[in-house]
């Protein structure tokens, strides 16, 4: 009847139970508090059932602000072990306790953290950026957003029902196989990584087909902003990635299901191959996730420094380059397999020559600035962050595509060291700075600053602390995924001012928690009734903040690149008129879907057969149903846009007064 | 509307005040302290992979080196031209030039395409080279006979064969100095990386498939040995300790094992190869001589 699945599934140690636990009570804390205020019927018309791109990317940044948290706090976990696990003491974990944070670690900041936050912002903002009303798909992209939730929803149901997979977030057969790992730990990852896998590919199409057939009249594509430009290569970058990934992810189903052996010794197989098939995807991964944060950056600079883009052209060129350079260096991730000398030369030429690309945009960010006004915001101190952590942690990087110095180095905490500073000193840096600039465009209001800055100083002093030390670790012969370690070796120090770093960190999350908690309670105080706060740029900032759900009550016309900087000073009166404006309705079928697909999941997950084919078969009715549906848009009569638009102003003008 | 919004604008964007002179060189004081406080721990501490005991450890080290050398080229301007376009054309220096429209200049762009380029094409040429002088397959050649040492990987510890002698050992590896040793690995365990820092670095152990490394140890010492990749719950206890020390006691230490009472023969190592980690070091006297070979070909034999 319920597969795998009995009462010692429910069976935690107390570590767990208390993490399981707290998650319970939150869940219903923010239930009670739905209830109070009665706001259910609310979250249901205007969040969960919501198309509108704006409220889809704030969900992503709220699922990805809980995993954030989530992901943090086991790292803080990890680095405790590590300190408290030295010679004769054991630490307050198990070792295979301690291997499945380090797993779920690493699962929850990639694919749930990482990708959560360039959703966000992608969804939130390029439409804005490009004139258009909503993507090409919003349906698509409702659905994108709950099949990626119910990915995320496994990484946390694990906490409470049977355990997380401890092999690591790549999960490495033979390991990862059935005869090292026979529980659903394994399982849980694959279904959570293969689930919240199709809803990425399905939001790359989205966005792709958004940038070529959305984009406002006039509006070719080298007049596109920069993060347009990051966020096409980036999508691109999916949609031929992760194909790869959904494979490669049924194929260790299939072996670890139905024994076969695509990936063990045995029948012929061979964990090279899986290996090889992970970093094909997982190294485009990387610049799936940094890309579109080198956009971010290009606007907050150029913004900041009052002056335009240097070098545009340039710029496009690296991300082109960028995008195709990232597909053909993949076995650099294991260079010790033993390729033999041509093949990792090879590889290794190729990851160097994506420094230069990357130098390069670099030098033309350093260049914005020069000869502008720079004005020192609390985005600005993300990117300064940033330029230092991103070149030292990209001249390491240099270092590690020389394979045998890589012989040295692989695996080792230097490892660590170095795409921790890529990780969190470009994708992460570069989400703050992102939020906190976009920040009132999304709501109306500013970020505090005061708290903005002591978030910006713990999260980049928590940086230097947490892994400054690990290159010298590393370098040590420490390598990743200890739990524990020998006295003798000397490394407790470091490992100390790493776990003291670590704690920075959280801290700088609890400053960005009070920041925003605060920023919303003194909203009057930092209002923006102009929808343009920082003097900006690009089209987003033409429209009132927050915009109206139709985003552009008349399509704009662009001319230039930074368009709306080219409007603002255009000084001919501009004559309004509005027309009858087609939009999408809500629809609650993206969630069904993404829970009916949690559920077939969760099902195969525990071997409950009955409920994978009633959920599946449930999945493709809601399929058909939707397809057939020919009610999914209306429109807006020109008059009662008129009416919305009059009203925004009036409450502009009651804001200035 | 467009127009009016331009015109209505408020000065929302805060700016934080930039710092005192004087306080600004009391930090730079306290930050050099620091550096110097760093400094002196870095260099009173062994760290293996900048020091270490072997010639191909070195050589790698020496190559990290000059990779290093060779990135600060583009590095340091990066650190010092950051702080300085950032002090110099911060909003309060109204002195300073200001050009909103200047975006572009072929010339430039064409030094930052062009000088990290060339530095990589030098980079590359020294991949190149060294990949194929460093290659972990390659033997290493000296007047001395290489010793064959052959590497299991188990749960989770690390079973080594000297066939030529007819010994074996669990944890532990007692080599000659000057003596090339040439590794074969596999396993009968998830993969692992086989790791000695000291000697240089590193080839994956996999069921099913030999590996070679070849390694040489150019002074006595005991030294640090590990595994690099994460093969399960035991994985922290993988740790082994490598020997160095004349010829002379590597052969009084050989005859004291092939005097050991414990035979490894295919019982012994099945009972060997159950998990257990931390596993305390273990001399045996070979007792079935195509051991690796059978470990290796393991996998295959399974139906």
């Amino acid at each position: 009847m319920f597969g795998k699945l009995n009462l010692e599934a429910f069976h935690h140690d107390a570590i767990e139970a208390l993490a399981g636990l707290s998650m319970i009570f939150g869940g219903l804390f923010a239930m009670a508090i739905l209830f109070y205020y009665r706001r259910w019927t609310w979250l249901w018309r205007v969040w969960i059932t919501s198309v509108d791109h704006k409220k889809i990317g704030v969900m992503y940044l709220v699922v990805s602000f809980l995993m954030l948290f989530k992901g943090v706090f086991d790292a803080v976990m990890l680095r405790f072990q590590q300190v408290t696990s030295i010679g004769n003491l054991h630490g307050y974990l198990e070792p295979s306790h301690y291997q499945q944070v380090v797993t779920a670690h690493g699962t929850t900041m990639i694919f749930f953290v990482a990708m959560g936050v360039v959703f966000g912002l992608v969804n939130i903002i390029l439409p804005l950026q490009i004139g258009a009303r909503d993507v090409a798909f919003p349906f698509l992209n409702s659905l994108s957003f709950w099949i990626f939730t119910s990915g995320a929803m496994f990484i946390m149901v694990s906490l409470l029902i049977g355990d997380f997979s401890g092999a690591g977030w790549v999960a490495y057969p033979p390991l990862s196989g059935i005869k090292y790992n026979p529980g659903v730990g394994v399982d849980y990852w694959l279904w959570s990584v293969a689930i919240s896998g199709v809803g990425t590919l399905l939001s790359g199409i989205n966005f792709i087909v958004t940038i070529f057939k959305m984009r406002c009249p006039g509006m070719t594509l080298m007049r596109m902003p920069i993060f347009v430009w990051s966020s096409l290569c980036s999508m691109v970058l999916i949609v031929l990635a992760f194909p790869i990934l959904t494979a490669t992810t049924t194929m260790l189903t299939c072996d670890r299901l139905l024994g076969m052996h695509f990936f063990t010794s045995e029948m012929g197989g061979n964990p090279m191959m899986y290996v090889n098939l992970i970093w094909a995807w997982g190294h485009p991964e990387v610049y799936i996730l940094i890309l579109p944060f080198f956009g971010v950056f290009s606007e907050v600079v150029a913004t900041f420094s009052q002056k335009r883009l240097f070098g545009y052209v340039s710029m496009v060129w690296a991300l082109v380059v960028i995008t195709f350079l990232s597909f053909i260096v993949w076995l650099h991730h294991f260079f010790t397999m033993g390729a033999g000398a041509n093949v990792n030369a090879f590889f290794g030429v190729m990851t160097m020559v994506i420094a230069v690309p990357t130098g390069v945009k670099v030098f033309n960010w350093l260049f914005t600035s020069y000869e502008g006004r720079v004005q020192f915001t609390v985005p600005m101190l993300w990117f300064l962050g940033f330029i230092f952590i991103f070149t030292t942690g990209g001249m390491t990087g240099v270092l590690m595509s020389i394979a045998p110095v890589d012989f040295q180095m692989h695996n080792s905490l230097f490892l660590i060291a170095h795409f921790h500073s890529m990780v969190i000193g470009g994708v992460l840096f570069g989400f703050w700075a992102g939020f906190t600039y976009w920040f009132p465009k999304i709501t109306g209001f500013l970020l505090d600053v005061r708290l903005g800055i002591w978030a910006f100083w713990f999260w980049f002093v928590g940086f230097l602390l947490a892994f400054m030390p690990l290159y010298v670790l590393g370098l040590m012969g420490a390598t990743r995924r200890l739990d524990h370690f020998s006295e003798s070796l000397g490394w407790t120090p470091l490992f100390v001012v790493a776990a003291i770093g670590s704690m920075f960190i959280l801290t700088g999350i609890g400053f960005h928690s009070a920041q925003i908690f605060i920023s919303i309670k003194h909203r009057r105080k930092n209002i923006d009734v102009t929808g343009d706060p920082w003097n900006g740029r690009t089209l987003e900032w033409s429209v009132p903040s927050p915009p109206p759900f139709y985003n552009f009550a008349e399509t704009p016309e662009v001319h230039s690149r930074d368009a709306f900087w080219t409007m603002k000073h255009d000084p001919s009166p501009k004559q309004r008129s509005f027309r009858d404006i087609h939009m999408p309705k809500n629809t609650p079928y993206g969630l069904y879907i993404g829970a009916l697909s949690f559920m077939f999941g969760f099902a195969m997950i525990w071997a409950i057969y009955w409920l994978a084919v009633l959920s599946f078969v449930a999945t493709v009715i809601c399929v058909v149903i939707r397809l057939c549906d020919d009610d999914t848009d209306y429109n807006v009569p020109a008059h009662e846009v008129a009416n919305i638009e009059a009203k925004i102003e009036r409450k502009h003008e009651m804001g200035l007064l | 509307m467009l127009g009016a919004i331009a015109a209505l604008r408020i000065p929302c964007v805060q700016r934080f005040r930039l710092r005192k002179k004087a306080k600004f060189a009391l930090y730079m004081l306290i930050a050099l302290g620091v550096i110097v406080a760093i400094l002196l721990y870095l260099f009173s501490i062994d760290i293996a992979v900048l020091e270490p005991s072997g010639m191909i450890g070195r050589k790698q080290f020496r190559l990290f080196l000059i990779a290093t050398l060779l990135m600060l080229i583009v590095i340091v301007p990066v650190l010092v031209l950051t702080p300085y376009i950032y002090w110099k054309f911060r909003e309060g220096n109204k002195a300073a030039k200001y050009a909103p429209d200047w975006d572009n200049s072929h010339l430039v762009e064409v030094i930052w395409w062009g000088v990290p380029l060339v530095i990589v094409i030098i980079l590359s040429v020294i991949t190149w080279k060294s990949c194929h002088e460093l290659d972990p397959f390659k033997p290493i050649v000296t007047d001395k006979k290489p010793l064959r040492v052959q590497v299991v990987a188990l749960q989770w510890k690390w079973l080594f064969i000297y066939p030529e002698q007819n010994i074996a050992t669990v944890n532990f590896l007692q080599i000659p100095v000057d003596t090339p040793i040439a590794f074969e690995i596999t396993a009968d365990a998830p993969m692992n990386s086989f790791w000695i820092p000291k000697l240089g670095g590193q080839m994956y152990a996999m069921a099913g498939m030999k590996t070679q490394l070849h390694l040489i140890a150019n002074e006595p010492g005991s030294f640090f040995g590990c595994s690099a990749n994460l093969s399960g719950e035991g994985f922290a206890g993988m740790t082994f300790t490598v020997e160095s020390d004349s010829d002379s006691s590597f052969d009084g230490w050989v005859q004291k094992v092939q005097a050991s009472s414990k035979n490894l023969d295919l019982e012994t190592y099945n009972a060997l190869s159950q998990p257990s980690s931390y596993t305390p070091v273990a001399y045996y006297v070979l007792g079935k001589p195509d051991l690796f070979e059978y470990i290796e070909m393991k996998p295959m034999s399974l139906k």
